[in-house]
């Protein structure tokens, strides 16, 4: 922790997005998992995600962001999926 | 919601496109996991296309998004208190003319005010009405949860009627939770004469319409914006997005602008849907199922009904 | 160069605050300070300023919009009395906890209930711990002046502190005096152009203010606030010298009045300092030794100075133009400590406390006579019958 001669005065936070250092993952008791076959690419899960823990690279989803995701299952609930068969499951945690 | 429509929305938003942007707001921030706020938060900002400057009154969202050195926010932001958010970025935005006019800085900035309904139906609207009606070039959005979070669930003047919190909660003596209907706040700030307009994050083609129609505008435009809480609504982690949009489908949560005066519904559901359906999965309305309370559930679908027939009248303009 | 007028104080603060020329003014009307922003709006609206104005809603609003606009990076005034500074109050501690360099002239007025709207010191001494620099100001030409040189304290590198002018309503802010206006330049010159420290509005290096911070840093935050108005004293001082030279006019922390040699003593803030200052002439002359203290800092408080200042006397009044009760009046409250800590060889002044001139009620000479006279008997060794006493009262 920081001394008080180290502080900024006015307690302004110069770093942006610095809450990246602040891991997230560790709440979670559920895990989503990524079912590649069942995917269309739609990035719902990428958008609705209010955690920014879903990982896309060159407007693909990709995976997830384990470091930050809490596990709420939003993704898998709106993940539409392919022919009715969802792209994205949850499984508790340490299974 | 059906895969081809989801499908065209991203189309017409180029979503693709989007996710390779950076985003404003970055993970590790503290809200509680499937809360529906940061979605709208990203939503707002995804729709843009600025550079832009934040404001937040005190709540959820800013004490999970700026906590010791931790911020999530990567533009710049700015919290001051719980009433006043409004005002702060009023401030904010007045420097920013000023500045303008020295050629400091460059055109084109964008403000955006973040609330959520305690501190924008309640200790925040005095600031909120007097913002709009100077008419500062900013946006004001409220994320509606239905009561003050943050603080524990406490009845706010936007808890529908009916809803068990936890200073309006159910019990031998009023078996029915909050006893008073909620407050039109939307309508409010449209008698400001400005844009106004509510949005879900269900339909989020629809929101970032809004907001990029809000940006189009010179001058104050207010949005109010439902954003379910898990907690607070007592269901599922999993089920903000699946909540709002049934609150538009049941049209708990009608999605209209009103633009000069004039109303326009933006989104009819295809099928209304019964409020039931919105209120079944969610603790907080449990009690009206109860013996003690029955009536409660038709009255409030009586005014549903009430209101959704009005702004559809209001919408096809007057006859 | 400077030039000598008859203006009221509301009229000089007001210009001192357009020679500022300060980015953006948020306001909102009460009286008796409604008058600066007034004339404060035709100078905008006539483009002698180039000023953005904010008419907000309320205080609260209007001090919401200062720290915004002041955060965003640009020189910001705002001006209030009484009850605007009471609705304020919650935003006056951010202001100062978030280092923002707000100048606001206060014309000092009672608080209701039961509504007044004259001239008293509760609405400013309310505020001491606030975090505000507070400087008072016995007449429109040291409200003129101490708000120029506000600017200079408040943007002061070492510091960024918001700081508050006070002068007493009615009695200063509407009576017309003589004084003396420097030039337009010269006031420029002196202020000097607007210092940014990480402004919100770099749009390169987004910033967050205003985060929550936990048992684990707060304390430390207090502690950097604590050193921060630790160095406001010399920055007053510097800035003082500096003003003197331009003007010809000197400020320290207090002023003395025929203090060195004196026996007795009045501590007196603001207008009432100057009716005072006629009757301890009076007493001189009759061979009584009085004197005079009118603090002018009064936060941060310069108790060692003021003690020094003090401690050689044999008696000493501190007046109080606000009550703080229960207590002392608040002034009386910080001669005490201070004389407490001063080192007077185990010997130190005996202190009464008079509570005067309350919702703007006459303070006449009689008042400072009687007071002065009772301290002369108490400095020849008559006891003291009551530490706190309420003078000018009808019994
Ligand atoms: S489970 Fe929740 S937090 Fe994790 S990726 Fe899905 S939506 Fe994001
Ligand atoms: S929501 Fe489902 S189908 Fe769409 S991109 Fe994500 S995983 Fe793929």
């Amino acid at each position: 922790m920081k001394k008080w001669t180290e502080l900024v005065p006015g307690a302004v936070v110069l770093e942006a997005g610095s809450s990246a250092k602040f891991k997230t993952g560790s709440w979670r008791t559920f895990r989503p998992e990524w079912l590649q076959e069942n995917c269309i690419q739609c990035l719902m899960c990428w958008l609705y995600c209010p955690d920014m823990a879903v990982k896309v690279a060159d407007g693909k989803m990709t995976g997830f962001d384990y470091d930050y995701c809490k596990g709420c299952g939003v993704c898998a609930k709106e993940c539409p999926g392919k022919q009715g068969k969802k792209a994205i499951i949850m499984k508790p945690e340490g299974k | 919601m059906e895969t081809r429509e989801l499908l065209k929305w991203s189309a017409q938003v180029k979503l693709r496109e989007k996710s390779k942007q950076e985003g404003r707001l970055e993970h590790g921030h503290r809200m509680c996991a499937g809360c529906g706020a940061p979605t709208v938060v990203k939503m707002v900002l995804m729709a843009t296309e600025y550079p832009v400057v934040l404001s937040n009154a005190t709540g959820c969202l800013e004490v999970s998004t700026c906590i010791q050195e931790f911020t999530a926010w990567k533009t710049p932001w700015i919290h001051t208190a719980f009433e006043n958010a409004a005002a702060t970025l009023a401030g904010v935005e007045t420097m920013y003319r000023a500045l303008l006019k020295k050629g400091k800085m460059p055109e084109n900035v964008k403000f955006i005010a973040f609330g959520g309904d305690g501190g924008t139906y309640d200790i925040g609207l005095q600031s909120l009405s007097g913002a709009m009606e100077r008419g500062h070039d900013m946006l004001y959005v409220c994320y509606d949860n239905g009561a003050y979070m943050n603080t524990g669930i406490q009845r706010s003047s936007a808890t529908p009627l009916g809803a068990d919190t936890t200073t309006s909660p159910a019990g031998s003596a009023n078996p029915a939770g909050k006893l008073q209907q909620r407050k039109d706040l939307t309508r409010i700030m449209a008698d400001h004469g400005i844009y106004a307009a509510q949005a879900s994050p269900s339909h989020w083609l629809d929101l970032m319409n809004k907001v990029k129609k809000a940006h189009s505008i010179k001058g104050a435009k207010f949005l109010n914006i439902i954003a379910p809480c898990n907690r607070g609504w007592r269901t599922a982690t999993d089920n903000s997005i699946e909540l709002s949009r049934l609150a538009v489908e049941t049209c708990y949560w009608p999605l209209y602008e009103i633009e000069d005066g004039k109303l326009k519904v933006t989104v009819t559901p295809e099928e209304k849907k019964p409020v039931d359906l919105f209120f079944k999965p969610q603790g907080r309305f449990k009690h009206l199922y109860s013996p003690e309370n029955e009536g409660v559930l038709e009255k409030i679908q009586a005014q549903i009904d009430k209101t959704w027939e009005r702004l559809l009248k209001e919408s096809e303009g007057p006859c | 160069m400077g030039k000598v007028v008859a203006v009221t104080g509301n009229e000089a603060v007001a210009n001192a605050l357009r020679q500022a020329d300060p980015d953006v003014c948020s306001l909102y009307p009460i009286t008796p300070q409604t008058d600066i922003v007034q004339r404060f709006s035709s100078f905008v609206a006539n483009g002698v300023v180039q000023t953005e104005l904010l008419n907000a809603e309320s205080e609260h609003s209007a001090m919401s919009a200062a720290i915004g606009a002041s955060a965003a990076g640009g020189r910001v005034v705002t001006a209030t009395s009484s009850q605007g500074l009471a609705l304020m109050w919650e935003m006056l501690h951010i202001a100062s906890g978030m280092n923002l360099p707000i100048v606001m002239p206060l014309v000092n007025r009672a608080l209701s209930a039961p509504l007044n709207i004259h001239g008293d010191h509760s609405d400013g001494m309310g505020a001491r711990d606030t975090g505000w620099v507070q400087l008072w100001s016995e007449s429109a030409q040291e409200a003129y002046d101490n708000t120029i040189m506000a600017f200079r304290v408040a943007e002061h590198a070492d510091i960024r502190l918001p700081v508050m002018v006070c002068m007493d309503g009615f009695i200063v802010s509407h009576s017309i005096a003589r004084m003396e206006y420097l030039g337009d330049e010269e006031v420029k010159n002196f202020i000097g152009p607007y210092q940014t420290v990480n402004p919100l509005l770099d749009m390169e290096h987004p910033k967050s203010f205003g985060p929550l911070i936990l048992t684990d840093l707060y304390h430390e935050y207090k502690r950097l606030q604590h050193e921060i108005m630790g160095r406001v004293k010399n920055v007053v001082l510097q800035v003082s010298d500096e003003f003197e030279k331009l003007s010809g006019r000197k400020y320290g922390l207090f002023e003395s009045y025929r203090l060195d040699d004196a026996d007795i003593a009045l501590v007196i803030l603001n207008s009432a300092a100057g009716t005072s200052k006629d009757v301890v002439d009076e007493l001189r002359d009759k061979g009584i030794k009085a004197g005079l203290l009118k603090p002018r800092l009064f936060r941060p408080f310069p108790y060692e100075e003021i003690g020094k200042a003090l401690k050689h006397l044999k008696a000493v009044c501190v007046m109080d133009r606000a009550d703080s009760f229960g207590g002392y009046g608040p002034m009386f409250m910080e001669i005490s400590s201070a004389m407490y800590q001063a080192d007077g060889n185990g010997k130190r002044p005996k202190l009464i406390n008079k509570i005067y001139g309350l919702g703007g009620r006459d303070y006449m000479p009689s008042d400072a006579r009687q007071v002065l006279l009772e301290l002369n008997e108490i400095a020849g060794g008559a006891p003291v019958t009551a530490v706190k006493e309420y003078i000018g009262v009808r019994e």
